[in-house]
């Protein structure tokens, strides 16, 4: 009798120890980089961080409007790309398709999102900003670049997540819409999206996140000019892409800016998740 | 056995078969269903009244592999032939599952889903259709002030209610039912089959039981399905008083003795 309640609690102490360790590690982290970011923004002044056109660091100008709008852009941009082709294709995949067909398809859709995003960005360079470049005249590094690319890289978290949600649906949920004479395509979207919409959100979250801090794939298609970019076809930086291009020489307050780039990240995951998570919610409680 | 038949028939299935791949689940079966009256099936589990239920709103066409050979014969016409509209044969034979399965949606989507998806969206006749659904079923008193709420936070009882609302809300001319109340407690099911006895009026209902008690109970008519063929079947009465059938009398007494 006491030695599964001695095993237990043995159990229990060990996975709290490990939890501890695993979430103090992110705490020191995001500590860290707040404790190197804060006091630039504290000194210049939030407002000519957040708001500031100019990023001239070698003449003290900080401004990261251009990036934060970039990163915000081209994100918008993955989402507006992957999203409608990642449900399509996960709605496509579970609904309207035979189980062999599935069966094959989904591990080699999750297969593509272990490759290196060097590997898309190279071949982003390669044939996508060209193809831009042509077609729409511009640098073809560029805003609509970089969506492109990135919402091709977001694909296969929306599909992979869509496809479990959606199978997380009851069948008889299906049953009861085809019994009063839904189409199938009625039933997948008044009944079927609605009832796997948590998970829907879900996906997409963790999409946007991909896309919003990917970095190297944006780096190599988005031109990464520190302007304000005037249209899709102009080039443009994101918020990684400023830490990342600039970090190997920045020194002193030049890389404290860098770390408060981070921290204006980090505030605008938060914001997006806690934004999806919101409206998630009060759908589904509708 | 069609000399016990009487009145009008609403349904009339001859010589009907039905394969899953290559077994046989159902073996020429021929049954008249008379309108407006309850006609129940029984029979030990796996026989096929489940199976039977689905074919008559081709709801087996779903399942990969089903195999259908002989006629039904509703409102004159054969469902399975190839003009047959297969969307408003399903409004008009509508079915209630075994498990209640209320959509996670509120409880006026739910009853007004079946209007949307056939295209009947005018808002007042849709709040009319709401009332008198949910009044056929007893729950409009119940659930007037709570038609934003989430079906699934009904009692098991409301949502099969809902269920069968959901039905008649299309104004169907059958309800299939299959097991209604193999999830209900005793006094849910019995208000189930006091809502049955109502809908008789209105309704023709072929309902599936594991309920001997049930079927004596509440239907007109009945059938004995024994592996996949229909032993028998007649009036209530008769057969549960006097089967002719050995097979039909050793599963009655069985199950009362
Ligand atoms: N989708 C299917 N594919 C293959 N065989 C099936 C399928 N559905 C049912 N069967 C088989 O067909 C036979 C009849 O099943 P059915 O569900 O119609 O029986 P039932 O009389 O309703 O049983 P119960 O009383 O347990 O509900 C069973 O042997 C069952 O295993
Ligand atoms: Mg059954």
């Amino acid at each position: 009798m006491a030695r599964p309640k001695a095993n237990d609690r043995l159990i229990r102490i060990s996975l709290l120890v490990v939890a501890l360790s695993a979430i103090s590690i992110l705490a020191i982290i995001t500590i860290f980089i707040f404790e190197q970011g804060l006091p630039i923004m504290a000194k210049y002044g939030l407002k000519n961080f957040l708001l500031g056109q100019d990023w001239f660091p070698s003449e003290k100008s900080f401004g990261l409007l251009p990036m934060i709008v970039g990163s915000l852009l081209v994100t918008l941009g993955a989402l507006l790309i992957g999203v409608p082709l990642g449900l399509a294709s996960a709605i496509f995949l579970t609904e309207f398709s035979t189980r062999r067909v599935s069966r094959i398809l989904k591990p080699v859709i999750e297969l593509l999102s272990g490759i290196p995003s060097v590997v898309y960005g190279f071949l982003g360079l390669m044939f996508l900003v060209p193809f831009i470049r042509e077609t729409f005249g511009g640098p073809g590094l560029s805003v609509l670049s970089a969506s492109i690319i990135l919402g091709i890289m977001i694909l296969p978290t929306i599909i992979s997540i869509s496809i479990d949600s959606i199978r997380a649906v009851p069948d008889s949920y299906r049953e009861g819409s085809m019994a009063l004479g839904a189409t199938k395509w009625q039933t997948v979207r008044m009944v079927v999206l609605p009832a796997a919409r948590s998970g829907l959100v879900a996906g997409i979250i963790l999409g946007m996140g991909r896309a919003i801090g990917e970095t190297m794939a944006v780096i190599m298609v988005a031109g990464n000019a520190a302007d304000l970019p005037g249209s899709l076809l102009a080039p443009v930086r994101t918020l990684t892409s400023n830490i990342a291009l600039e970090m190997a020489y920045a020194s002193g307050e030049h890389r404290q800016a860098l770390f408060a780039t981070g921290v204006i990240l980090f505030v605008i995951i938060m914001i997006l998740n806690f934004l999806a998570n919101l409206t998630a919610r009060k759908q589904s409680r509708k | 056995m069609a000399e016990i038949i009487g009145g009008a028939n609403i349904i009339e299935v001859k010589s009907l078969s039905v394969f899953y791949s290559q077994f046989q689940v159902l073996k020429n079966v021929n049954i008249d269903i008379q309108v407006r009256k309850i006609t129940a099936l029984i029979g030990p589990s796996g026989c096929g009244k489940s199976t039977f239920l689905r074919t008559l709103n081709r709801m087996n066409d779903l399942v990969e592999g089903a195999r259908t050979e002989g006629r039904v014969i509703f409102d004159g016409k054969n469902i399975f032939d190839d003009d047959i509209d297969l969307l408003e044969l399903r409004r008009r034979v509508g079915m209630v599952f075994q498990r209640p399965n209320p959509f996670p949606l509120s409880v006026f989507d739910n009853v007004t889903y079946g209007l949307r998806v056939h295209g009947q969206t005018d808002p007042t006749s849709m709040e009319e259709r709401l009332f008198h659904s949910l009044q056929a079923v007893n729950l409009w008193d119940e659930l007037k002030d709570r038609l934003q709420t989430n079906a699934l936070w009904l009692t098991g009882e409301q949502q099969q209610r809902l269920c069968i609302a959901r039905v008649l809300a299309v104004e169907p001319e059958v309800v299939l039912m299959d097991e209604p109340c193999s999830a209900l407690d005793p006094t849910a099911t019995a208000r189930i089959e006091d809502l049955m006895y109502q809908l008789k009026q209105k309704y023709t209902i072929i309902i599936v039981t594991h309920n001997m008690q049930q079927a004596a109970r509440v239907s007109d008519y009945t059938g004995y399905f024994l592996l996949g063929e229909l032993v028998e079947f007649g009036l209530t009465d008769q057969i549960f008083t006097s089967p002719r059938d050995r097979r039909t009398e050793d599963y009655i007494t069985g199950r009362f003795g």
